[in-house]
């Protein structure tokens, strides 16, 4: 058995961090289109700014920012963000994936929507790997009787 | 010895940093590896994508548009991929009620 003690100055440092990560994260996930970054590597940041609050504030804290049965579905919104993308493609007389068929409303040319199908890729990817390494860590976690 | 290995260690790093300057740049559709014809006599995919990464998706990162549009089959592969490890570690991790 693990001693365990709540430290205020731990918690107010990782609430201090864990904004700016999560802002990182986002502007990796929406920078993607010019800078190196993406779906991936965003989702991967915006899940250690909120696994950092988990290590640091206990189960009671961090139910307040997402709740752990909320993680799983969340992991399944991002997939279905992705397929449906494809799909509506093909509802639309499109192939799978070909994004210039998506009904994006005003009058875009086909690079600007293939720009704005790239993008809403992207923000599924990250939704579904930040869900997916918040779950991992929550599954992990539960067995050790944390505060 | 022991500085003996550090000597081959630095040698061969210098030597692979010495390599690494006559590779020709990625970024450019006219060097000699983009020349290359396929075995239908057609241009290779890298060099198309070069040119026309940003006329057909108005991104400029080139590595964006493949991995999101001209591969997006692949990467919603493995966005599944790392979809069914997350479950995967759910059922082996769950704790499961004793019956």
């Amino acid at each position: 058995m693990r001693e365990q003690f709540e430290s205020p100055i731990v918690l107010l440092g990782a609430r201090l961090l864990s904004p700016y990560i999560m802002l990182f994260g986002i502007y990796v996930i929406f920078h993607g289109h010019y800078s190196p970054g993406g779906g991936f590597q965003g989702g991967a940041l915006l899940a250690s700014s909120i696994i950092l609050i988990r290590i640091s504030g206990g189960r009671i804290i961090s139910r307040l920012q997402i709740r752990e049965f909320f993680t799983t579905p969340l992991a399944a919104i991002g997939v279905i963000v992705y397929f449906l993308a494809g799909f509506v493609a093909v509802l639309y007389g499109g192939y799978f994936l070909d994004y210039e068929a998506l009904p994006f409303p005003g009058d875009l040319s086909p690079a600007e929507l293939r720009y704005y199908g790239i993008l809403v890729i992207e923000i599924g990817i990250g939704i579904a790997v930040m869900a997916i390494l918040v779950m991992i860590y929550d599954h992990m976690a539960r067995g050790e009787d944390y505060v | 010895m022991k500085y003996a290995k550090i000597l081959i260690l630095a040698a061969f790093a210098g030597l692979m940093i010495y390599g690494s300057m006559g590779l020709p740049d990625r970024a450019d559709p006219d060097n000699r590896m983009h020349q290359e014809r396929s075995i239908t006599d057609t241009v290779v995919a890298g060099s198309y994508f070069i040119r026309e990464a940003y006329n057909d998706a108005n991104t400029p990162n080139m590595v964006t548009v493949v991995l999101g549009d001209y591969r997006s089959i692949d990467t919603f592969g493995e966005q599944v991929v790392v979809f069914a490890a997350g479950l995967i570690c759910l059922l082996i991790l769950r704790k499961f009620r004793p019956v």
